[in-house]
């Protein structure tokens, strides 16, 4: 049985009003978030928790708002997927191969948002090496959908989604290569967002496919989204790809109720495999912003079959070559079968990844392989800039696209199809973004009629989060009867 | 793209993985259906069109070269699953 909720924030800026009214302690906070974790448990969203160090936080924090020093985030308790490396705490990418793997540095997003006072309570279940999209292929389990336990969480981030959509914490921190954060996102009522490639550094997250990932907040407002996006944003020495445009203050810049212009792809209403609740869903988004005065209009987009066979020729490239550090020798799992170099390199690898893993190693080695490098993954590139500039072409026309975040609902645990093809093609209308380098929102936009909620995709112009997010707010608060 | 036995023994040998019997004959037929569905790329005309490589808008980035010493040698080996107070330890790679 369920304790009664106590504490149920939706943004942070209530937490810190009620503590500087006294109404809260940050430590009686952090207490609930652990106590409710320990009860729902069995939701698998949580693989470690920080417990007595976020208390300990929860009190110098605690003291700091006391004084009128605490940073920004003070107040906000956070969970980490775990693909985003903490200094002095375990990582494993959910894989057995990095099972037991203690981070040696902290990533740059970590750093960043301690240094603004956020408390950090526990490391979230994901897909192995963030490849999934049920959080299935996890190590250690699936992760329950917190609506409908009998549903996945989605994935790869589908512990920091559940952990938001049940008051595990205030917010997470996901990764995103293909919809990762988005699709978990959806699922699970929540506000995920990826920002533009290379707005957020990279430094200190396990690699998957490093044209693609991007680390971004899942949260339960689009103001927490905005506040976490403006700390862990921007130019960092240790990501020579991460970019040196200025990072805006996007929680300052909420407030925008101008009149729109955004397109809607005609192809996602009339794709294959597109749940009719969510076809009429978005059609009722689409009659809603109409209805408030925005101009919302049809575009083509001729690629979108094209899309999905693009991302992953392209991501399975690029993680079979990331994923080659996986040795044996220097950290990680090694097997009891080595007997030499090479018989350490291949037993250790074989019994480390899982079968998804393994999978897409295999296919990016054979679009990589010599005499079909040029018919698979340079010809991915290629159309890799076909899309590309296909959408920003839409984007000279438009402030922003919207589509379905997802072309179904979550679906039950166990039933994933078996059929790699059916798979990915879930990921359909998350993937344009990532090909394009994109920043793009998945908000909760209702529930469909077993009260499942569904998700809406609005993408921004690239470094556009800004007006993304101001739009996304304004959204948020739409009455949608 | 049909893969057979060959291909998939190739390919398994070039990522380093050994693969039981059942995994090759699932990677046989999951990786011609995969690669088949990928062909569909064929359809676009990509003629004197530039490979997309770099997403970032910057294409050299540099920095001073200074030596910088963050990692010590005992945090580098910290994770190690065979090794001594200096070294990562692996097999004899060098016959006598």
């Amino acid at each position: 049985m369920l304790a009664e909720t106590t504490y149920n924030y939706s943004k942070l800026e209530d937490i810190q009003a009620d503590i500087r009214s006294g109404v809260l302690r940050l430590e009686d906070l952090v207490t609930f978030y652990l106590d409710r974790i320990q009860q729902l448990a069995d939701l698998n969203a949580y693989l470690e928790v920080f417990g007595e160090e976020a208390l300990a936080q929860a009190k110098e924090i605690q003291n700091k708002i006391d004084n009128g020093t605490a940073g920004k985030l003070a107040g906000m308790v956070i969970g980490l997927k775990d693909n985003i490396s903490y200094k002095g705490h375990r990582l494993a990418a959910s894989s057995k191969i990095l099972d037991g793997y203690v981070a040696i540095y902290s990533s740059t997003v970590v750093e960043r948002v301690l240094a603004e006072d956020a408390i950090i309570i526990g490391r979230l279940n994901c897909d192995e090496f963030a490849m999934g999209a049920s959080n299935e292929t996890s190590y250690f389990g699936p992760v329950k959908n917190f609506a409908d336990t009998t549903k996945v969480s989605g994935g790869s981030s589908g512990g920091s989604a559940v952990a938001v959509q049940a008051n595990l914490c205030l917010a997470s921190l996901g990764s995103d290569t293909g919809g990762s954060i988005r699709q978990p996102a959806a699922f699970c009522g929540v506000v995920g967002l990826k920002p533009t490639y290379a707005r957020v550094s990279r430094y200190g997250i396990v690699a998957y496919a490093s044209s693609f990932d991007q680390v971004g907040p899942i949260t339960r407002s689009v103001e927490d989204a905005a506040l976490l996006l403006e700390v862990i944003a921007g130019k960092d020495f240790y990501d020579s790809t991460s970019s040196k445009e200025p990072v805006p203050a996007y929680s300052t810049l909420l407030n925008n109720s101008s009149k729109r212009k955004i397109a809607y792809i005609e192809e996602t209403l009339h794709s294959e495999g597109l749940d009719p609740e969510i076809k009429q869903n978005i059609e009722a988004q689409i009659q809603l912003l109409r209805s408030q005065g925005h101009t919302v209009e049809p575009v083509s987009f001729e690629y979108l079959d094209y899309v999905v066979a693009t991302y992953y020729i392209l991501t399975t490239a690029e993680a079979s070559s990331n994923l080659a550090r996986y040795d044996g020798v220097h950290f990680g799992y090694r097997s009891d079968s080595s007997k030499d170099l090479i018989s350490t390199y291949k037993f250790s690898r074989s019994e480390g990844f899982g079968d998804e893993v393994k999978r897409r190693i295999m296919l990016g080695t054979f679009v990589l392989s010599a005499g079909y490098y040029d018919a698979y993954y340079s010809r991915a590139q290629k159309i890799r800039r076909l899309i590309k500039e296909k959408t920003e072409h839409i984007l000279e026309d438009y402030d922003f696209i919207l589509t379905p975040t997802t072309p179904t609902p979550a679906f039950n645990m166990g039933e994933q199809p078996t059929d790699p093809v059916v798979m990915y093609l879930a990921d359909i209308f998350t993937v344009g973004a990532s090909l394009a380098g994109l920043p793009a929102i998945s908000l909760p936009s209702g529930t469909n009629k077993d009260g499942l909620p569904l998700g809406m995709q609005i993408i921004g112009k690239r470094f556009g989060e800004a007006d993304l997010l101001s739009f996304s707010k304004y959204y948020s608060e739409l009455d949608k009867k | 793209m049909k893969i057979d036995k060959e291909t998939v023994d190739k390919i398994a040998h070039l990522a380093r993985l050994v693969l039981t019997e059942e995994e090759k004959n699932r990677f046989i037929e999951e990786l011609s259906e995969i690669l088949s569905f990928m062909e569909k790329l064929g359809e676009l005309d990509t003629t004197g069109v530039e490979p997309l490589i770099y997403m970032n808008e910057h294409v050299n980035v540099l920095r001073p070269d200074e030596v910088i010493q963050e990692i010590s040698r005992e945090e580098a080996l910290s994770n190690a699953p065979l090794k001594n107070e200096a070294y990562f330890k692996v097999s004899k790679v060098i016959e006598k």
